[in-house]
């Protein structure tokens, strides 16, 4: 019973852990470019979560200097996630073209079919 | 002064204390350490014309290592520096926080920078296209803009940042390689890369969520009391695995070879000399500052795990270098055998060990810029990347191979060569603490390395020219004159070892010493300290 209410309690960890698992596996096992970055995408948006849910309290207001407002969240999680979602779309968008420039010049993006590619090139080297 | 004022003060804010009397330019020389070439690559991006670009990016790198010599100085001489970015006091504000260890970083890479600029522009004209130029410049400012952020500021999170910044630059710096490999190259590091940063992040969250700052000082207070929670542990596993990435540390090492190997001779050589060296420098200021060597009581089989990984990565890359034909791609793989050195000396965690590491993450900087900017000058010359081709080289280039030579010889370690001096450092590390098998690894490691830097040096010395090699055009005086620069300096440095080593022992006494140490004076004038003591 203490067990299920641990994992109750902290589901929003729960959710972490799934999407960063599942986001890893995607980057490990696919084999296609897009899906790769798809899975690479989730992973860094599992960790978003990691900080931005403990930042959140309940029955909190947003962190405005007022008398009246006694709780509010924890603002600084939000602040860096704003950071790091930047620095995730321009990951992500440097990756695409990466596999738009990969797929004009090996016509594929299939990893397994451009590495062969790649593997054969160093082979007549 | 009213211009500098108003660039710093439109990069991050007006600094220090904000409603103050003229702020003097040497206060805001942190501030603009980070700020100059990032101005510069908005400004070489802007500037169509190449050479217009070409010359902000000049002037950048050659102002970098004046600012970066005076910060040194001054840690030498006053203490470590603390930079208020935007006027924001620590540990709410973002802090840049110098001291012998980063001080010394932002002198290699501004060095290395400003030599590889010089070296640049006939290089850059021969392997990429004219319409690019100015791309190519503005990335590698934007490169060197994020490994100066990474060694200089002490905020966990803006460390991320500047990772960013600097590995977005690189990966498009690789993908401009002439040959469509590089492009592939490009994308694995992208994708490992980015999992390395997000497992930093990860890492950074859990020990956030644990004290609530990202101040790496104030990390260090706060985390002292809780430093074996699992918490604190997984965050420094987290980092470590992150930042194990990004620094290629075997077996993690697999998007290296292929991104050094096809990448644009300049990048290559500005890549290598520079950014696993600052990512060294982050985990070793996780380990030491902010967590302290006393960790290492609880974490005693995690640094013999570290060690085994890093004779491992002394020595099988090493070999897997004897047997490459891209004459770029085994300077790579001998690159993660250098990495591997320089983690045996982080993982020793005594100070001739953290000498020899440090010494040996400065002198392999120099070594292999050196012998990554003499193959630039025979693809310049020749187009020639296959060792097989380059038989003979040694008689038409003989300056070229002359300095590859010398800068062989360093990576080698014989006496009178940088290599040999923190080779020497290392080894007296481990043999401080009775492992003589490191002693051992250290030793066949070298030995193998005289296989492979041999082999390049027997085929272009003892070997008729052939082909490309026969008649190559002459190598353009600035790209030599910049190669023997470094080539002296191996030599330089393995007598004068007032910098290579001398430097890097007191930034060792520094790290070892750990934030929380009670060396530091800055750290106890900060608000954490009653919460953590």
């Amino acid at each position: 019973m203490e067990l299920i209410s641990a994992i109750v309690e902290h589901y929003n960890y729960w959710a972490v852990i799934f999407l960063m698992v599942g986001g890893l596996y995607i980057v490990v096992a696919k084999s296609n470019m897009i899906k790769t970055l798809i899975g690479m995408a989730l992973f860094q948006t599992s960790v978003y979560l990691l900080y931005l849910s403990p930042g959140k309290v309940l029955g909190g207001t947003p962190p405005i200097l007022d008398k009246a407002i006694k709780t509010y969240s924890n603002p600084l999680p939000h602040v860096l996630i704003l950071t790091a979602i930047v620095v995730g779309v321009a990951t992500l968008a440097m990756g695409l073209a990466l596999i738009v420039r990969i797929n004009e010049a090996y016509g594929s993006i299939e990893e397994d079919e451009v590495i062969d590619l790649v593997d054969r090139e160093d082979a007549a080297e | 002064m009213s211009l500098i004022q108003a660039i710093s003060a439109a990069a991050g804010g007006a600094a220090a204390v904000p409603a103050g009397p003229a702020l003097g330019l040497i206060e805001q020389l942190p501030g603009l350490q980070v700020a100059l070439p990032m101005l510069g690559a908005v400004l070489a991006a802007l500037l169509r014309p190449g050479w217009l670009a070409y010359a902000v990016m000049l002037v950048v790198a050659l102002l970098s290592p004046v600012i970066s010599f005076a910060i040194l100085h001054e840690v030498l001489a006053y203490g470590p520096i603390s930079y208020e970015m935007g006027g924001w006091e620590p540990p709410v504000g973002i802090e840049y926080r110098i001291d012998e260890a980063n001080a010394f970083l932002l002198v290699l890479v501004s060095i290395m920078m400003a030599m590889v600029t010089i070296y640049a522009p006939r290089a850059t004209a021969s392997e990429i296209p004219a319409r690019l130029h100015s791309w190519y410049y503005a990335m590698l400012l934007i490169c060197f803009c994020g490994l100066q952020g990474m060694a200089i500021t002490g905020d966990a999170f803006n460390i991320f940042v500047f990772m960013e910044i600097s590995s977005l630059a690189m990966y498009a710096l690789i993908a401009m390689g002439k040959d469509r490999r590089a492009l592939v190259a490009a994308y694995q590091y992208l994708v490992i890369g980015t999992i390395g940063a997000t497992f930093y992040v990860l890492g950074i969250g859990l020990a956030f969520a644990l004290t609530g700052t990202l101040n790496l000082v104030d990390l260090a207070v706060k985390l002292d009391p809780v430093q074996d929670s699992r918490g604190a542990l997984a965050a420094l596993a987290f980092i470590s695995v992150g930042i194990g990435l990004k620094l290629a540390l075997f077996p993690l090492h697999l998007w290296l070879p292929n991104a050094y190997a096809f990448a644009p001779s300049v990048a290559t050589a500005l890549i290598a000399s520079t950014a696993t060296k600052v990512a060294v420098y982050i985990l070793v200021r996780f380990v030491y500052s902010v967590y302290g060597v006393d960790i290492s009581e609880t974490m005693a089989y995690d640094t013999a795990f570290v060690l085994l990984l890093a004779s491992i990565a002394m020595i099988a890359p090493s070999l897997v270098a004897v047997f490459q034909s891209n004459v770029k791609r085994m300077l790579a793989y001998s690159s993660v055998a250098q990495i591997g050195y320089i983690m045996v000396g982080v993982a020793l965690l005594n100070e001739a060990g953290l000498t020899g590491g440090l010494s040996h993450l400065f002198n392999h900087a120099i070594i292999k810029g050196c012998l990554f900017l003499a193959v630039g000058c025979v693809v310049y010359s020749t187009g020639i990347t296959k060792i097989d081709q380059m038989a003979g080289l040694g008689r038409t280039m003989p300056l070229t191979m002359g300095a590859f030579v010398v800068a062989g010889l360093g990576l080698i370690g014989v006496p009178g060569t940088a290599g040999f001096v923190s080779k020497w450092y290392l080894i007296q590390g481990a043999a401080e603490v009775g492992y003589w098998w490191l002693v051992a690894a250290i030793v066949i490691a070298s030995l193998i390395a005289v296989f492979y830097v041999g082999r390049v040096v027997e085929l272009a010395w003892f070997r008729e020219a052939r082909g490309a090699a026969a008649s190559p055009r002459a190598p353009a005086p600035e790209m030599l004159a910049v190669t023997w620069a470094l080539a002296l300096a191996v030599l330089y440095f393995g007598f004068q070892t007032d910098i290579s080593a001398g430097v890097p022992a007191q930034a060792a006494e520094v790290l070892l010493n750990g934030y929380t140490g009670g060396a530091m004076p800055v750290a106890e004038t900060q608000g954490g300290v009653s919460l953590g003591e």
